[in-house]
């Protein structure tokens, strides 16, 4: 390869000279190909324009998938609410009417009981009362 | 570089300007300044492609330079050519840029530097040969994989050198090191590029 070492007082490494020529070589051609681009100033206006849109678009996303899952989330815990009251007024209904049937069959049977107790009672007197019974017929005679 | 009187200003090495008289006006001063921008727009440019790799942030960078020189044109006092007093300016211009990236570290997710082995496949084509060119294309991403590795001002110093082929007292100046300093970083610089080529080898 044709190569002249520019800086043959300083770099005596002939391998790392090239590198270096080839280097700066590299480094101008990239600079003037960017460089003559007519266009960069425009480029850059819309490049920046384009990354604000970005910002912009993924903001509102970011801020729609918060709202929605702050949304989702109240949503779900007012359904979670509701079911919870229907539950505990079911219950308390359901504890009441047992409460109510309890109360009416305890009733119920009181009733009975006295209607049996007093019929029983009408029905028969004791021994032991039979002198009682008698003088009380005889206070009302007098 | 060269000095005419003590209000001359050195544009370039080996050209002079005749200092602005008041009655000049503003028209000679901006005129001067166009001449500035025309002739070393492209060094800057390239300077701060090869330090940055991004072609974008390159172009803003030079316009903001081109930009600061022009506010403080006034003040120029030619004690060094005008490439060098403007390479300090896009020096400074660039360590900003890497403090904000620090400071602002999500920016790294967004960059559009483009990687070493990308920048490595420019190159003339030249009279070579396809064996030639693919040697080439190796050494040049060789050097840019040492370069990644250095620190900012080893790489500043390195491509003020052997890209922008500036003498060490201008890098000096630029930098605002010694030039002990200067050589110091010249030397750990290349010493690095040789270690990374003779991995290759």
């Amino acid at each position: 390869m044709n190569f002249e070492n520019k800086w043959a007082g300083e770099i005596d490494d002939p391998v790392l000279a090239e590198a270096l020529q080839h280097f700066k070589a590299s480094v101008d051609a990239w600079s003037e190909a960017a460089y003559s681009q007519p266009q960069t100033v425009l480029r850059t206006a819309l490049h920046s324009w384009r990354r604000a849109v970005g910002w912009a678009l993924g903001c509102v996303l970011a801020a729609g998938s918060l709202a929605g899952g702050v949304y989702e989330h109240h949503h779900r815990q007012e359904l979670a609410r509701i079911a919870a009251m229907q539950a505990a007024q079911k219950a308390l209904q359901a504890r009441l009417e047992a409460e109510q049937s309890a109360a009416a069959s305890a009733v119920t049977q009181d009733q009975d009981l006295l209607a049996t107790v007093d019929s029983d009672v009408s029905r028969e007197v004791p021994a032991a009362m039979e002198p009682l019974a008698q003088l009380m017929d005889e206070d009302g005679a007098r | 570089m060269r000095r005419d009187g003590a209000s001359t200003k050195v544009m370039a090495a080996g050209t002079a300007v005749k200092p602005m008289t008041a009655g000049a006006g503003e028209e000679i001063a901006a005129q001067e300044f166009a001449r500035i921008v025309e002739s070393h727009r492209p060094q800057i440019f390239r300077f701060l492609l090869a330090s940055l790799r991004d072609v974008d942030l390159a172009e803003t960078l030079t316009q903001e330079c081109f930009l600061k020189a022009h506010r403080s044109w006034k003040h120029f006092r030619g004690e060094s050519s005008a490439m060098t007093w403007l390479m300090r300016i896009a020096i400074n211009l660039q360590k900003d840029h890497w403090r904000n990236r620090r400071m602002q570290f999500w920016r790294h997710t967004r960059s559009n530097a483009v990687d070493a082995d990308d920048a490595g496949e420019w190159l003339p084509s030249g009279e070579r040969t396809v064996e030639q060119q693919l040697l080439a294309r190796e050494q040049v991403a060789q050097v840019w994989k040492a370069v990644e590795g250095l620190s900012e001002r080893q790489r500043t110093v390195f491509l003020l050198r052997y890209v922008e082929e500036r003498e060490l007292s201008e890098i000096a100046q630029a930098t605002g090191l010694s030039e002990g300093t200067v050589k110091a970083h010249l030397s750990r610089a290349l010493g690095r590029v040789r270690a990374e080529l003779r991995g290759t080898r």
